[in-house]
């Protein structure tokens, strides 16, 4: 006498697929609840926030770009373990601008982000013909190798790097400017990936050979998606350059590789919203448990390990399954 | 001067090849990635240190006991984690890499660093080799490297289990149709290379001192000899050893120390860019490259 789990779906989400969502507002609340929650707390959280959870929510707000220009990537077949050279390329490009060019942050940071997009595409175009595990190892190492370069040429300040930048001004411009970003971003990539476009970026993740096959240049596809996600995590840096009006060698730091993993990870990859999600769980609990000292890096790992073991869809799936779905136990016949 | 610096870079070769052989064997040869290896090799080279100066064990015991107990770690690692989620490359990568960070932020966090925490030499003499100071443990590492780079070679051709850690790397389905139980193979892998890291923390740690650091630093050295030997290759890691070896210490003697680290990161780079599966390494070149 053995049972299993049937998944049903919900009889309001079928009632919604189509045009008949109008003629009620419980179907069109169900429709529109999922868009409109995330915009709101956007808008929403820096009101209610104390100043030093304000600052939190700026790195919240930081490694969600992280995490979201990581799931793109990993969606096209490009698994990262090197955000951080985005985020540093970005940080750098930013400095260098405000420092030494005196160009100020309301053009400091468009400039950063397209040139160090570009420059992060033209270190990576080189390996895009590497797959997998090749690429991400190639992506790990390079922030290493920049940091010792920087380190032994002392360029860009050396070990001191560079500080005094000009800030935004006000916290409210800080704080919106990061949440509209990563409201454009979010839904713009999630819209991307669900156009024709988003179906040749997932299919070259499945099977890049194929992709070939149908006369498509997946070199050309991976370029621009390298593009794309390295100018939202080069943005993240232009713009934590400007917040902490410094730039330097721990911007390449391991940290801000594997922190983004770990938002997507946790929160689910291959939705966007996932790691967006993640992001919102993991810098605000590593900020609580800031008080633990080391000991959250330890928790962090085994973290990341229970969810990759234990819950590998991540907690945005998990979610998704629950609003969509019902679940009951069902005698197997 | 010359002398010298010939006689460094090849101890430098040897403990590199040291402490690339387990992760070698792991990852390497039986394909299943363990990025926890830095972690066991500190977590050896402290256990042996506890064993030592809490329990006062003598000190050929304690080596026997962290080389038993890493072999335990490393089966319950791949039973309870690894096998979950086997065939996930980058899963596989990122559980194991959060239980070495896990490991090595556990002993930063108690703060065992410092000049005391190292382990005894095994004889403490010095010979002289043209014209060149070699303290005996120095000799050790590279008489025992040797010996180990051997013995592994012997293992992978010549024994039945060494035989089945190629074989679930070249194609897992086939080796289960030969009668492979690819689990049982898998965690013996992760279990000799587990040991291995023990092994090469006794011998490697006299020389200097332990430290959390020491951890993620040699997962990058056994990672870039490696993949610049060549995946599945043991003579690839005595000629990546050499390589990198004698590259860092004559960038370091004639460069600046500020440079070694440069050089070997970006010989990783140009084998990974060019051919991906390493000077020695001959498989599957469509699944590295398209």
């Amino acid at each position: 006498m053995s049972k299993r789990k049937e998944r049903i779906d919900r009889g309001i989400k079928v009632r919604s697929e189509d045009i008949f969502a109008l003629l009620s507002w419980k179907e069109m609340l169900y429709l529109a609840g999922p868009r409109v929650l995330p915009v709101a707390v956007f808008l929403i959280l820096p009101l209610l926030l104390g100043p030093y959870w304000q600052k939190v929510l700026l790195s919240v707000g930081v490694f969600a770009l992280l995490a979201i220009s990581w799931d793109v990537m990993a969606q096209t077949g490009m698994v990262s373990l090197g955000q951080a050279l985005f985020f540093g390329m970005g940080a750098y490009v930013a400095g260098i601008c405000n420092h030494l060019l005196g160009l100020p942050p309301w053009l400091a940071i468009p400039v950063a982000t397209v040139a160090g997009a570009f420059l992060c595409t033209l270190v990576l175009v080189p390996v895009l013909r590497l797959r997998g595990v090749y690429f991400s190892m190639v992506t790990m190492i390079i922030p290493l190798m920049l940091v010792r370069l920087i380190e032994a040429t002392k360029i860009f300040g050396g070990t001191e790097g560079l500080s005094g930048m000009t800030p935004l001004g006000s916290r409210w411009i800080e704080l919106y400017l990061i949440m509209a970003v990563m409201a454009a971003v979010l839904f713009g990539f999630r819209r991307l990936m669900e156009s024709d476009r988003g179906l040749v970026l997932k299919a070259v993740n499945d099977n890049d050979r194929s992709v070939i096959n149908a006369g498509i240049n997946i070199y050309w596809i991976k370029t621009q998606v390298l593009f794309a996600a390295g100018a939202v995590g080069a943005f993240a840096g232009a713009f934590m350059t400007h917040i902490y009006m410094f730039v330097g060698m721990p911007v390449f730091a391991l940290d801000y590789s594997i922190l983004p993993i770990a938002a997507a990870v946790v929160g689910g990859p291959g939705s966007l919203a996932g790691a967006t999600l993640g992001a919102f769980i993991l810098v605000p609990l590593s900020e609580a448990l800031r008080g633990i000292g080391g000991l959250r890096i330890v928790f962090y790992g085994l973290f990341l390990v229970v969810f990759i073991v234990a819950l590998p869809e991540g907690i945005f799936h998990f979610l998704q399954r629950k609003y969509h779905q019902f679940e009951r136990w069902v005698e197997v016949q | 001067m010359l002398a010298g610096t010939i006689v460094y870079a090849l101890i430098n070769a040897a403990i590199l090849a040291l402490m690339a052989i387990g992760f070698n064997l792991t990852f390497g040869i039986s394909g299943v990635a363990n990025f926890a290896y830095g972690a066991f090799y500190v977590l050896a080279a402290y256990g042996v240190w506890l064993m030592i100066h809490l329990a006062h064990l003598p000190y050929p015991l304690a080596v026997v006991l962290a080389i038993a107990i890493n072999l335990v770690l490393g089966v319950l690692l791949y039973r309870f984690v690894l096998q979950r989620v086997r065939g996930q490359a980058l899963s596989e990568v990122i559980a194991t890499f959060g239980i070495g960070l896990a490991i090595l932020e556990l002993f930063r966090y108690f703060g065992l660093v410092g000049f005391e925490y190292t382990l005894p030499v095994f004889i403490d003499t010095s010979v002289v080799i043209f014209d060149t100071y070699v303290d005996a443990q120095r000799l050790f590492v590279v008489v025992l490297a040797a010996a180990l780079v051997g013995l592994l070679w012997l293992f992978t051709h010549y024994t039945r289990t060494g035989l089945a850690f190629r074989g679930i790397a070249q194609d897992e389905r086939t080796a289960l149709t030969f009668g492979i139980n690819a689990d049982r193979v898998a965690a013996l892998s992760v279990a000799f290379g587990a040991a291995l890291a023990a092994v090469a923390a006794t011998i490697i740690v006299p020389l200097g001192s332990i430290s959390p650091e020491e951890g993620y630093d040699v997962l990058l050295k056994a990672l870039a000899v490696c993949i610049i030997g060549g995946l599945g290759s043991s003579v690839g890691v005595i000629v990546a050893s050499l390589v990198v070896g004698f590259a860092e210490r004559i960038t370091d003697t004639y460069v600046g120390s500020h440079w070694t680290m440069i050089v070997s990161l970006a010989a990783i780079l140009a084998v990974l860019v060019v051919k991906p599966s390493g000077l020695f390494g001959k498989q599957k070149q469509l699944e590295e490259r398209i």
